[in-house]
């Protein structure tokens, strides 16, 4: 099924706010095998110039997919989530994310477009700090697979 | 000591580093990102869905990525302050290894260049990724700031 163009320009949230924590930093350095002191050890994010322990560069897909897999099951845009496969990332600062940041996400559908039996859907979901302070913007393309 | 911004020029390479992934890494990925999609863990599923068995979080091989950025800048992963990949191919994980061994699994090997100087000690860097031949991320991209 194709999916609802009229959903482009289509803007969804903020969400719930999401509260960054030196535990969940510190797993996630973990699990991708980041070494780095500067995500676990706060004395050291200090001297290197930061208020607290930072987050790995893609941290920020923890709190900005939760927001476009809500988007993604809007019944409306006709997206069929068992179908789809990741097609792009990226990631734009404007600084780290860090523990103590409490934050939410707002995705704006930028773009729908179909080629054959795909259909690819773009997003782009804002992180900023419930004070308004913009941390990282989050595009993604997903694409979703014909039947 | 990783290179410094004075060193850097265009063409300059980022020397090639290799990371090996485990059941386990993905294992530990799904609970650090919150990504639990059957693919990642399940081989029954995942060949009854056409794939070649569990594969790889294309946000595992991207975070690769990044730790392999950030080594190259000093180990600080908030030099890392602009970063886009498009997932071309899937790294599929065999489940060969026993925990803790350092053979078996996947090995995603990343190498990169410098494409381009810019201001304010940062650099452009274009990014490859492969596993077994294949290129996993295309169009991977980066802005990095260096010491």
């Amino acid at each position: 099924m194709a999916l609802n163009t009229e959903y482009v320009g289509r803007t969804f949230g903020p969400t719930e706010p999401y509260e960054v924590s030196r535990v969940k930093i510190a797993e996630f350095s973990d699990a991708i095998g980041e070494p780095s002191a500067l995500c676990r050890d706060a004395e050291a994010a200090v001297k290197a110039g930061y208020p607290d322990v930072i987050a790995p560069p893609t941290f920020a897909i923890v709190i900005s997919m939760k927001a476009t897999s809500a988007v993604a099951a809007d019944p409306g845009l006709g997206l069929d989530y068992s179908m789809v496969v990741h097609g792009e990332q990226s990631f734009t600062y404007s600084r780290p994310l860090r523990a103590g940041d409490v934050i939410v996400a707002t995705t704006t559908i930028e773009s729908i477009r179909s080629k054959g039996s795909l259909s690819m859907l773009t997003t782009a979901t804002d992180l900023a700090t419930v004070g308004g302070e913009h941390v990282c913007t989050a595009r993604s393309t997903i694409v979703e697979r014909g039947k | 000591m990783g290179v410094t911004y004075s060193d850097a020029e265009a063409g300059t390479a980022i020397p090639p580093k290799s990371y090996q992934v485990t059941r386990l890494d993905l294992v530990k990925y799904c609970g650090a990102s919150g990504d639990f999609n059957v693919i990642h863990w399940n081989e029954r599923i995942a060949r009854s869905v056409g794939l070649p068995g569990v594969i790889a979080h294309g946000m595992y091989t991207m975070a690769q990525g990044g730790k392999f950025l950030t080594a190259w800048a000093g180990g600080d992963p908030g030099a890392v302050v602009e970063y886009g990949v498009r997932f071309s191919s899937m790294v599929p994980v065999p489940d060969d290894a026993d925990p803790g061994s350092a053979t078996g699994g996947a090995t995603i090997e990343f190498s990169g260049t410098v494409a381009e100087k810019l201001g304010d000690n940062k650099v452009a860097v274009d990014v490859v990724a492969r596993c077994g031949g294949e290129k996993v991320l295309t169009r991977a991209r980066a802005v990095v700031r260096l010491p």
